[in-house]
């Protein structure tokens, strides 16, 4: 059985449509990652898996339970950590800990001994005793993490688990993030509009856009599209035979040159750089600086959008607000 | 659906929690109702109005009708509360959980009715330090009952509205459009014979109606209905309007 299974999965809102026809599985003990700008539909998705939206067609199931008619089921398998802070901030963090466990129907012992175990995971043990409302944001997301965690799901969304945090604190959270996969069993998904972030933790990686999947597979496969490595070399003055040298080499995919800048295209860039430096050598060419650039998402998502993640995201940005502007509208 | 004791308990608890860490809410609650009992009372105090008898005194005759706004408002907002847990993100939290909604209403409602009888209790305490009498000590159970039976019908109320509500937008609008004209309407500051005939039979849908009319029998023995009438309307009134809430609520969405 599969931990997280979608079948053509379409969420409307009035004419606009969050979600598009997506299809997916996760399997149990997975971290999967849906990837896209802000606006691509992954918050949506995440809503209508964890029981809180309904879907406008389509299914949804988690182990085998629907997600629209077995929430009660699909509630009791799952954990998750909204985008927004949902901590009751009167309360201190440990209450915070203790309500969820007791919504969740554990017992006086096993509550304290769980509750004790995520506070050391995420290092607040020291904090618990404070109002949430003094917390930091990381402090309050590392709270979260925590809290989706004491009642032992068998699947945990992340939803943006890292957004609004400074560099230490994301590299902190991603961190427990892998190590928490690594040693429960846990099935995580988790959405993110940060490349790094799903290229760093996930196994595999869903791209959506327009609540539409672009592409999918492990973030490999998704740069291996790309081709490889990108490797620039300067070259002072003429190039002599070596470019139809460099052409009858098999390991280079393809071979472009702009004045004098040669761009090949290579897996594994970095352990051929020496190789074509002695080629260079060899026919006499003097390389002035060479460049070597790894593919990230960033290209990949460039390349299926055609696109840069940070465009998409300014043109949804204006058509979200255009929505709110007509929301508003009607309501008056 | 199922009923579930320990997730209605910790919904209860964390009520009473935020209510008893909100200083200025518990003051801000206590002081609007002494505020009225205070003025008015001072203000109207030779004043004869027809239908309070001398013997009563008018603000004696207000006492029960001041409780009856404190527990309207406090419930009201009580049920409007669920609006605040959306705008803060709480409210997903509850309803991601595995809690038959049921459940979640009922510990709402818990947690409601406790605090609204603790400043119900706590005006009705120090009105007597103010030289409100009441005829027998049996009153005091018989007027929790009510005070109960109003705290969750307006906890209901606002629950309907919570769960129609996307933001705390409106709030002001119920206000001024229902909670107020609830209050005017009721009685609770002069008798309901002196309005005039069509705006007593309005008066006769507002629940509140029944409510202050039953503590101003239990506490003072002055009232319109028979106690056991207004029991009984309030009995049927409040599981309603707990119906109606838990409906709506179910019905609406998180996020």
């Amino acid at each position: 059985m599969h931990a997280i299974e979608v079948d053509r999965l379409i969420k409307k809102f009035n004419s606009f449509t969050a979600v598009d026809d997506i299809s997916f599985t996760v399997e149990a003990g997975e971290l999967f990652g849906l990837l896209g700008p802000n606006g691509a539909g992954k918050t949506t998705t995440i809503n209508i898996l964890s029981t809180l939206l309904d879907a406008t067609s389509g299914h949804g199931s988690i182990f085998g339970f629907d997600v629209s008619h077995d929430k009660h089921d699909v509630r009791k398998n799952i954990g998750v950590v909204f985008q927004e802070v949902a901590l009751d901030v009167k309360l201190t963090g440990k209450e915070n800990l203790e309500f969820h466990a007791m919504m969740y129907g554990m017992g006086k012992n096993e509550r304290r001994d769980k509750v004790k175990e995520v506070l050391e995971l995420v290092e607040l043990t020291e904090k618990a005793g404070m109002l949430v409302e003094t917390y930091s944001g990381g402090m309050k997301r590392r709270l979260e993490i925590a809290r989706g965690l004491v009642h032992k799901p068998n699947v945990l969304f992340l939803d943006e688990p890292t957004l609004g945090l400074d560099a230490q604190t994301r590299r902190h959270i991603w961190d427990y993030i892998k190590k928490l996969n690594r040693e429960s069993e846990v099935t995580i998904i988790l959405t993110s509009h940060y490349m790094e972030e799903a290229d760093y933790l996930c196994e595999r990686i869903a791209i959506m856009d327009n609540g539409k999947f672009v592409a999918s597979g492990s973030p490999e496969q998704l740069k291996d599209v790309l081709g490889g490595d990108v490797v620039s070399l300067e070259l002072e003055g003429n190039d002599g035979n070596l470019v139809a040298h460099l052409n009858s080499l098999d390991w280079i995919e393809t071979l472009t040159k702009h004045g004098g800048v040669l761009s090949l295209t290579m897996e594994r860039g970095e352990r051929r750089i020496p190789e074509l430096i002695t080629a260079a050598h060899n026919h006499d060419v003097k390389v002035t600086c060479v460049h070597l650039r790894k593919p990230s998402l960033e290209d990949v998502f460039l390349h299926y959008t055609g696109r840069t993640i940070r465009d998409q995201e300014a043109s949804q940005s204006e058509r979200n607000r255009a929505m709110m502007r007509g929301r508003m509208g009607k309501r008056r | 659906m199922i009923i579930q004791g320990a997730a209605i308990y910790v919904l209860w608890l964390r009520e009473l929690k935020r209510f008893s860490r909100a200083k200025s809410r518990v003051v801000g609650a206590l002081a609007m109702p002494l505020f009225f009992l205070a003025f008015l009372g001072l203000g109207f105090r030779k004043m004869m109005i027809p239908g309070v008898s001398e013997g009563v005194g008018y603000v004696s005759f207000l006492v029960p009708g001041i409780l009856g706004m404190s527990l309207l408002f406090s419930s009201t907002f009580g049920g409007l509360s669920v609006l605040w847990d959306k705008e803060f993100g709480f409210l997903k939290e509850i309803m991601v959980a595995p809690v038959s909604r049921v459940s979640i209403v009922l510990g709402r409602l818990a947690g409601g009715v406790t605090t609204a009888l603790v400043q119900g209790i706590s005006i009705l305490g120090l009105s007597f330090l103010m030289g409100f009498k009441i005829n027998t000590i049996v009153a005091l159970p018989l007027a929790l009952v009510f005070m109960a039976l109003i705290s969750i019908s307006f906890l209901g109320l606002g629950l309907i509205f919570a769960s129609k509500m996307k933001d705390m937008q409106g709030f002001n609008i119920v206000f001024n459009f229902v909670i107020f004209p609830l209050f005017f309407l009721s009685g609770a500051l002069y008798p309901l014979d002196n309005f005039p005939v069509w705006l007593r039979y309005i008066s006769y849908i507002d629940p509140l109606t029944y409510g202050v009319d039953g503590l101003r029998a239990v506490l003072i023995g002055v009232s319109s209905f028979s106690v056991l009438f207004d029991l009984v309307m309030m009995i049927g009134i409040s599981l309603m309007m707990i119906f109606w809430g838990a409906y709506f609520f179910e019905k609406s969405k998180a996020v």
